[in-house]
């Protein structure tokens, strides 16, 4: 229910386009039932009688309530459609606005092949449900009333029958529905279990190939393969009853009306006045048929409903994830000076972990001062500065930038006075000069070209033949891994931020790029505060102070002659990264 | 690379050989096509009953002022009989298509698979993984509405129809004329309305796939667009494609959503129409010729052929709801088919690996596990050659192109003796990754030789070529399941033992330890709880189980700090003493100790040696190595 009120919030605009075809496909049914009977009419006084005057009149009765059901037919359909388009429309864009306001940690919490199935399958099923609520579920509860009403005016005892075999009929569809149900939920798990093997085989081909598991890998597959064969089969089985069991309500009520209804007729003695006549043992015929189908219409959307309800469990948990950064009541839009300060600051990714990512970390960085972090894998380094422009926010402690709680801060504002390269750096598809002006959206091809010599990544721009305008691919893949790294730090500089931070963003460059970067960031911006977080002593060196993250906490702060001299880490990388050079093996 | 091809085309034949896949349900066929036939007939054939129940007894009855009812029971016993016969077929019918339907998806679908699976590396880096995927999901969704629910309707709407105008001829010639006429003109129109649609379902597919590639792409840069402030930059872009996609959906929806209603409402004016044409004819007294003979149009017929009359429509509309289906499963099927039809990778050869244990000096072949291998080639006469695996990889004059007219290696010529430790440098694109392609046959070199042990591997069979050679790629893939089983995967006869042995090699031991569960945590999405240094460990554990005569590291330990790689080196070197190593490393300093450094450059070899001679040299190599050239 709760998933039924947060989808609800979508439909907006489109609550017109809903209730319309709500009250079109009431005067349809209403039409679906009318029509009929004065089908009865027609035979009664036309056929039977053979007054063809009345045939023609009747006829052209008919013909018009026919114009105007079709016409409330396609209003309801046109109605219906835009309604459910639209809402799945409004559900995608709902879902993609709250995904920008994810905090990394949300983003952490889904794949991309998550959220793209959440944004395409899953909204489809709920549109599909939804066209099938507003037309059938109401349509079909009003066919069977006004049915019913209109059969109790033809012939009342006769209507009992549909009064007891309605109940049945509709006793053995949910029974079958609900018994298919569990059935069909653990086909659509072992589906996306299917799904995973084959996406990973897909993607770890190399993998599976060069350790000859082809026929391992055929094993597991087929193993889920014949599982999901197995249930559904079952769940199709089951299923399988519901027409059969409405073939035969149906024809026991159709056998009762013609037993109870030829006696009625002789009785009546095809008179009207008198009781039951052949015209109205028609109809009711064509009522009880509608009734029927419409019993069996409402259990299939019963099920399409059922189908669609993980679908929209799976919408609403995106459109419920709350980001827990918010901006604080009374903002503060300026950052003063790049300087920053964690004071005690402890930090884990979940509040259930154990171990804490970043423990009691005390630390003074100077505006406008060049920081080295250095650290082995899994040393928390990422972490540590992804705090400073608030991606996550510390779980103990505080981080000050400029003097203020970075808490204080309008995010935009921080955001845009801390710059960072990440780590998994991206491009997007589109020109150079288009993925730069992320940056700065009015950025000057002048200023642009100051950022790429900055980054270096002017001398390499001006040999593509379309220089700027060179096209990027998705995922920056037609650009060498060094290329992009360039691209992604001009991107940055191009916000002029207070603080820079470099998140491993040089791995790919060459020792000599590596360091003309550097200079010029000692030059061209001496008062942003720059961190890098490297893998190369080489990237850090010349820092004014180097610090060595392990295991989450801070080993040493110091020099690189300090460091090198006092503590064993540093000393240990710096062998490591010299061991060859000079001493031969 | 959303060059999205909308490849909604049917092949011929497509049909064809979807019904070959019904072979083997052959006799449950059958029977399905009987029931089919038996339940439709008894779904039509009681709407005769209602002219002969108001015809034969209930008129003449009123008409004799003396009911005599003993005439009517029989008549309902027999249709009790024909409604049962019904409802029974028309349950097994069902049940038995589910078995075919789903028994044809199963096989379709694995026989998809083990076709994947032969396939060469090729198909995959040439098909963007979102196609391939699509075949399974997509495709095959398709496909199985398609037999699930769609054959079974058609089947029966044809039968049905049949049914129905043998029915109609059975009462009256004219009306059935009539009738049929009708009938033309309303498929006439629902074809018009539902191939107007298909152009649009069409548009619709087309800008859903440009909103999944526009949110593919966002969502995985998600954080690129948070740190510089992009969100309402991307949701413009994400609401003008969704917007386009609402147009497309809701237009093609209107159109489907008012075949229905038009069927519906049409059948109420032929009903009308054969009031009228019936009422007229009876009254002008012409003739009615039927099946049963001449006579005159009673009240009893025009009636049952008003009820069968709103019977035919029906179908025509559901069916006309199907074809969009229909059209896409066909497409989903060329699409599957093609993924079968695709040439696999060649497994043959002459020569495999065997167990061998020396005995006398020389080799024999062994069922023991000596630990000890060698190639075993069958000769010309029939007897074998036993040539002892040691790891011997000679390169001589190797060309090799992934596209016509762009060579990417070009005369090469090594020479890797065994144990010895093989680095290629150079900048990307260079063809490092490439030579690591052709050794292990991922792709087919143009010209030249490449020699295992002596022996052309060209001759050597596949798995067995692969089972020697151990490869740890940059981009790791790990499988769900425990880390153990990851680790496992290497080699699946390996105990627990061998396993954590192996991750304590690769330096993995220690952080697996600190998982949650240990070994035993189970890894989701590629493992993407561990970071990109930690995985590769795994990765490097993996082949380290699998303990090959021959390792190939291609970037192998990219992501991991410089301190740890050492320890990993160190590890690896132990276990790989006296085995061929290949490196492909950006980084300088895991390629040092290398016993010879070979830098590329434009799929050529244009220096070798060590790394003190190289540096000696003074060329190339020393130039990346202090950093005056760049290396990407």
């Amino acid at each position: 229910m709760e998933v039924v009120k947060t989808l609800a919030k979508s439909i907006r605009q489109y609550k017109k386009a809903t209730v319309l075809t709500m009250v079109f496909v009431l005067l349809e049914a209403l039409f679906e039932v009318i029509i009929p009977t004065l089908m009865a009419y027609l035979v009664d006084y036309g056929i039977d009688l053979g007054d063809m005057d009345y045939i023609i009149k009747m006829g052209i009765v008919i013909l018009i309530s026919a114009m105007l059901g079709l016409l409330w037919g396609v209003l309801s359909g046109v109605n219906a459609s835009v309604a459910s388009c639209g809402l799945a429309a409004n559900l995608r864009h709902d879902m993609y606005e709250n995904i920008q306001r994810f905090s990394f940690k949300s983003i952490d919490k889904f794949s991309t092949a998550s959220i793209v199935t959440r944004l395409t399958t899953d909204t489809t099923n709920v549109q599909n449900a939804y066209i099938m609520i507003v037309r059938t579920a109401l349509r079909c509860p009003l066919v069977i009333l006004f049915s019913l009403i209109a059969a109790f005016n033809l012939h009342r005892e006769m209507s009992l029958i549909f009064l007891i075999s309605i109940p049945i009929l509709g006793f053995i569809l949910v029974y079958i529905a609900n018994k298919c149900h569990p059935v069909f939920e653990k086909v659509f798990r072992l589906y996306d279990k299917l799904n995973r093997v084959v996406q990973e085989n897909v993607r770890g081909m190399r993998v599976v190939k060069s350790f000859v598991r082809e026929d391992h890998e055929v094993e597991k597959f087929e193993g889920i393969s014949k599982v999901v064969y197995e249930d559904f089969s079952k769940a199709e089985k089951i299923v399988a009853y519901n027409v059969p069991a409405l073939q035969a309500v149906s024809y026991v009520c159709m056998l009762l009306i013609a037993w109870i209804g030829a006696n009625a007729v002789i009785a009546s003695g095809n008179n009207e006045k008198l009781g039951l006549t052949t015209g109205a043992l028609l109809s009711l015929v064509a009522y009880c048929t509608q009734i029927l189908m419409s019993l069996l219409r409402f259990s299939q959307v019963y099920v399409m409903i059922i189908i669609a309800r993980s679908s929209a469990g799976r919408i609403a948990e995106i459109l419920n994830e709350k980001s827990e950064l918010h901006n604080p009541e009374n903002p503060e839009y300026s950052v003063a000076d790049g300087s920053i300060e964690y004071k005690n600051v402890n930090f884990g990714y979940s509040e259930t972990a154990t171990k804490l990512v970043l423990d009691n970390i005390n630390l003074k960085i100077e505006s406008g001062s060049t920081v080295g972090i250095i650290g082995a894998t899994g040393s928390s380094k990422s972490s540590l500065v992804q705090l400073i422009p608030r991606l996550y926010d510390v779980s103990e402690g505080e981080v000050l930038v400029g003097g203020k709680n970075v808490k204080d801060y309008d995010i935009e504002s921080l955001r845009n006075q801390v710059a960072v390269v990440l780590q998994k750096n991206e491009l997007f598809s589109g020109s150079i000069k288009e993925n730069l002006r992320w940056g700065d959206e009015n950025a000057t091809d002048e200023e642009i070209k100051e950022a790429c010599k900055l980054a270096c990544a002017d001398e390499f721009i001006e040999t593509f033949p379309d220089k700027y305008d060179t096209y990027i691919e998705q995922g920056g893949t037609n650009v060498s891994g060094g290329q992009k790294q360039r691209l992604c730090i001009a991107r940055a500089l191009l916000k002029k931020p207070k603080i820079l931070i470099l998140d491993d963003s040089t791995s790919a460059v060459d020792t000599k790029t590596d360091a003309s970067i550097r200079r010029a960031f000692a030059e061209k911006i001496p008062d942003t505060t720059k961190i890098i977080i490297a893998q190369r002593i080489s990237s850090v060196q010349d820092a004014d102070m180097i610090v060595i993250m392990n295991e989450g906490k801070i080993a040493a702060v110091g020099k690189h002659e300090d460091l090198l001299a006092n503590n064993l880490i540093y000393k240990e990388v710096f062998e490591s990264q010299r061991k060859g050079g000079e001493d031969n093996e | 690379m959303n060059k999205k091809k909308q490849k909604a085309l049917i092949k011929p034949g497509t049909v064809g050989r979807l019904m070959s896949y019904l072979k083997n349900f052959k006799i449950q066929i059958v029977f399905v096509l009987v029931f089919i036939i038996i339940s439709s007939v008894a779904g039509v054939v009681p709407s005769i009953f209602w002219k002969v129940l108001i015809d034969d007894y209930i008129i003449p009855i009123v008409s004799n002022k003396t009911p005599a009812f003993s005439g009517l029971a029989p008549v309902l016993m027999g249709m009790a009989l024909i409604y049962a016969a019904g409802v029974i077929t028309t349950l097994f019918y069902n049940r038995m298509m589910v078995v075919i339907a789903q028994g044809t998806l199963k096989k379709i679908r694995d026989e998809m698979f083990e076709k994947m699976q032969r396939l060469p590396i090729k198909y995959f880096d040439t098909h963007t993984h979102g196609d391939i995927m699509s075949h399974y999901t997509n495709d095959t969704d398709a496909l199985r509405q398609m037999i699930a629910m769609v054959v079974p309707q058609v089947v029966s709407f044809f039968i049905t129809i049949a049914t129905i105008f043998i029915s109609m001829l059975a009462l009256s010639l004219w009306l059935t004329i009539f009738v049929a006429v009708c009938v033309v003109i309303m498929t006439a129109i629902v074809m018009i309305v539902s191939k107007r649609s298909s152009k649009y379902f069409i548009g619709q597919q087309i800008s859903l796939g440009d909103v999944t590639g526009f949110a593919e792409e966002m969502v995985n840069g998600q954080k690129v667009v948070k740190v510089f402030c992009h969100e309402n930059k991307a949701l413009e872009g994400f609401d003008k494609k969704n917007d386009v996609l609402n147009y497309n959906a809701t237009t093609a929806n209107k159109m489907m959503q008012n075949i229905m209603p038009i069927m519906g409402n049409l059948s109420y004016i032929l009903y009308v129409a054969i009031a009228i044409a019936g009422g007229a004819m009876a009254l002008s007294g012409i003739t009615n010729y039927s099946f049963s003979g001449k006579g005159v149009l009673t009240l009893g017929i025009i009636a049952s052929f008003l009820v069968l009359a709103r019977k035919i429509v029906m179908p025509i509309g559901m069916v006309a709801q199907q074809m969009n289906a229909i059209v896409m499963a066909l497409a989903g099927a060329s699409r599957i088919f093609e993924l079968i039809d695709e040439e696999p990778e060649n497994y043959d050869g002459s020569v495999s690996l065997c167990r061998v244990e020396e005995v006398d000096g020389s080799l024999k072949e062994s069922e023991k596990h000596t630990g000890k291998w060698a190639w075993k080639e069958v000769l010309e006469d029939g007897t074998f050659r036993l040539t002892a695996l040691k790891g011997n990889v000679i390169l001589e004059n190797v060309d090799f192109e992934y596209e016509e007219g762009k060579p990417v290696l070009k005369d090469v010529s090594l020479h890797a003796d065994a144990g010895e430790k093989v680095a290629f440098v150079g900048a990307t694109g260079a063809g490092k990754t490439t030579i690591t392609n052709l050794i292990n046959r991922f792709y087919d070199i143009a010209d030249g030789k490449i020699r295992y042990d002596g022996i052309n591997i060209n001759k050597i069979k596949k798995a067995d070529l692969r089972h020697s050679m151990g490869i740890v790629l940059q981009d790791v893939n790990l499988f769900t399941g425990t880390v153990m089983e990851n680790i496992r995967y290497g080699r699946l006869s390996a105990t627990d033992e061998e396993c954590i042995e192996a991750a304590k090699l690769a330096n993995a031991d220690s952080f697996i330890r600190m998982l949650p569960h240990g070994y035993d945590t189970v890894l989701e999405g590629d493992g993407s709880g561990l970071s990109q240094g930690q995985r590769q460990l795994i990765s490097i554990a993996r082949a380290a189980v699998a303990d090959p005569p021959v390792m190939i590291l291609d970037e192998a330990t990219s992501s991991i700090d410089t301190r740890t790689e050492a320890l990993v080196q160190a590890g690896m070197d132990s276990i790989m003493k006296g085995r061929t190593v290949f490196v492909i490393a950006h980084r300088l300093s895991t390629v040092r100790n290398s016993d010879v450094i070979m830098v590329l450059d434009h799929g050529k070899i244009i220096e070798r040696g060590t790394h003190d001679r190289l540096i000696e040299k003074k060329g190339v190599y020393y130039q990346l190595y202090t950093g005056a050239f760049e290396l990407e």
